[in-house]
């Protein structure tokens, strides 16, 4: 049952991605950037947390579970240090995917080379 | 009669849709089956005996690993041409698009070309995701809500 | 005094100029499209290590293939007008190097061919000159990294998006000899109708086309139906469509003899090109192989060549700046 909320959920966000893109022009990056704003504003809000709580997968892997990722860091980071943590919570808990995606960027980008298309 | 001022609206009139109920459908598809994916990845770490937070990070870095890796062997681009934001707006696309930067800009060198350009397109969402949760933060110790 | 100028921008040779010798040198999708090529690489590196390079490796095949066709020495070449898409037109730059005949870079976007014989002509016919060469030249991969994405970053290209030709067209021009020959040049305006979508570029140079070919007709006192193939250098089939349009809405018919090197190169249902080819080797390729081979064998003897470009830079887009248009024409005759 997880496997189906995943993809449901998942797969309406990507829907609402790709309406973003034939209908506003609005170029990738740009979209990237409003999910993951979009991502912290809902968490901030206290709507982000129920839904990955019932979609799993569904809700955190499309960019605004990394949104929920940060914001949830920085939320728990401030009620334990304050203005500190305001400053290290969200990188803290956004770490894994920060870190991996520097580490395996490198090294596929190492050992690949671009195709002709 | 066609001027320099009616002429965009005009070209618009002209210009060929996108077939948008057949990306809808295609990007509804392929994000939701990334995701079935992203779940089934999470309950594996689960199983492994990973606490709630650390399988979703292991989670983000798998997905990152398997972007990378499609991204590599140079087929998520051909997926991507079918699945639109399916492709983008999971965390894969985060990961394709800073493997593909990192490729192309290897030519120029591992310093100033690979290592410094790699961020060009993915750059944005760091800056603007660190950046609003700091905000985010202050808000919370602003308003007092931080406990 | 100007004894050559027609009306406000067209020129009349009074020697016509030869194009005596032509080739392109093409990568293996515009191979497998519907056009015959005089070389086509299995492999768009062309055996180099970067796009580049395999850029002024195209080049450098397509000038020797057409000296080589023209029957002309190296020493004979006295001057190189040559153009690409790369920033600073290296491509072109790092081809002629090694060679001994003066150098003139020219950026012109994809109307770059059509700039270079006009100059090449212009110079021959001054008598400055006997023998010219005008080159240009795109790479699908060298295009796409420094005007939109990384090649494996996974987007959606939209309906409008031309794709870039990897081709190289070489033209060989002399005073005199046997083949087609220049006749008339029309140099255009710049013209902007404030399209700023960088993947509609058809539509932002459609109005340039329609200028430059409105004054070449009012200057030399024709009609479409003078003339036996109207080209545009790459409109596409966005903007193919909308110079039809442009001209019907002023009650001009192009007929049947109107076609785009862009609709022309690639068989867009099979090769999934969307609107068609573009880049500075689109309209070079098309028109040193499938135009001029056909008015040697006499299938056309009359024909207008209008390159188009759309001069905009990645910065100018991201500066929100509308998509400046222009078009060169020459006309050939045989």
């Amino acid at each position: 049952m997880d496997y189906v909320k995943a993809f449901l959920v998942g797969g309406v966000l990507c829907v609402i991605g790709q309406l973003l893109i034939d209908r506003t022009k609005l170029t990738p990056a740009r979209i990237l950037v409003s999910y993951v704003i979009g991502g912290i504003v809902l968490s901030g809000l206290g709507l982000y947390k129920p839904l990955a709580e019932w979609a799993g997968a569904g809700a955190t892997i499309p960019l605004t579970g990394f949104g929920h990722t940060l914001a949830t860091g920085v939320r728990e980071a401030v009620a334990e240090k304050g203005l500190l943590g305001a400053f290290t919570g969200g990188v803290k808990a956004a770490a894994a995917g920060i870190t991996a995606s520097v580490i395996f960027g490198y090294l596929f980008a190492l050992v690949c080379k671009p195709k002709a298309k | 009669m066609i001027n320099q001022q009616n002429y965009k609206a005009f070209a618009d009139t002209r210009a060929p849709k996108s077939p948008m109920v057949r990306n809808l459908i295609c990007a509804f598809l392929i994000g939701g089956a990334i995701c079935t994916v992203g779940q089934l990845i999470l309950n594996l770490w689960k199983l492994a005996g990973l606490q709630d937070t650390d399988a979703a990070g292991a989670t983000s870095a798998s997905m990152i690993f398997l972007g990378a890796l499609f991204t590599g062997l140079g087929l998520y681009d051909k997926l991507a041409k079918y699945a639109g934001a399916g492709t983008l707006v999971p965390i894969t696309g985060f990961s394709n698009a800073i493997v593909s930067a990192a490729l192309e800009y290897k030519s120029e060198g591992y310093v100033m070309g690979m290592s410094a350009k790699m961020f060009t397109i993915a750059g944005p969402v760091l800056v603007f995701g660190i950046s609003f949760s700091v905000v985010y933060g202050l808000i919370l110790i602003l308003f007092g809500l931080g406990g | 005094m100007a004894v050559k100028k027609l009306g406000n921008q067209s020129f009349l040779l009074s020697n016509p100029v030869t194009l005596a010798g032509f080739a392109s040198v093409v990568g293996k999708k515009e191979g497998e499209g519907p056009l015959e090529f005089d070389y086509v690489s299995s492999d768009d590196t062309f055996g180099e290590k970067s796009w580049e390079k395999a850029e002024s490796r195209m080049q450098r095949d397509a000038l020797d293939r057409a000296l080589a066709k023209a029957g002309c020495a190296e020493p004979e070449l006295e001057l190189i007008f040559a153009g690409d898409l790369i920033n600073q037109c290296i491509a072109s730059a790092f081809a002629v190097r090694g060679r001994n005949a003066p150098f003139l870079g020219l950026y012109g976007a994809c109307s770059t061919m059509a700039e270079g014989l006009s100059l090449a002509s212009l110079a021959i016919d001054g008598g400055f000159v006997d023998c010219a060469a005008a080159v240009s030249s795109s790479h699908f991969c060298s295009a796409e990294r420094q005007y939109r994405f990384p090649l494996e970053y996974g987007g959606q290209r939209t309906p409008t998006a031309q794709w870039t030709v990897t081709g190289a067209g070489a033209a060989i021009l002399k005073a005199c000899g046997d083949g087609p020959r220049i006749t008339k040049v029309c140099l255009g305006k710049i013209v902007d109708f404030g399209i700023n979508d960088a993947n509609n570029m058809g539509a932002a140079m459609a109005p340039a086309a329609h200028d430059t070919l409105k004054a070449f007709f009012a200057d030399t006192d024709t009609k479409p139906a003078d003339y036996d193939l109207i080209l545009t250098g790459d409109l596409g089939n966005v903007g193919k469509q909308l110079l039809v349009d442009l001209f019907a809405d002023e009650g001009t018919d192009l007929g049947a003899r109107y076609d785009d090197c862009g609709s022309m190169i690639y068989d867009g249902a099979r090769q999934d090109t969307h609107a068609g080819g573009s880049g500075c080797g689109c309209g070079s390729v098309v028109l040193c192989c499938h135009v001029l081979g056909g008015m040697r064998k006499r299938r056309w003897r009359r024909v207008l060549f209008a390159g188009t470009g759309a001069l905009m830079s990645p910065v100018s887009t991201q500066q929100g700046e509308s998509i400046p248009g222009i078009c060169h024409l020459v006309c050939i005759e045989y």
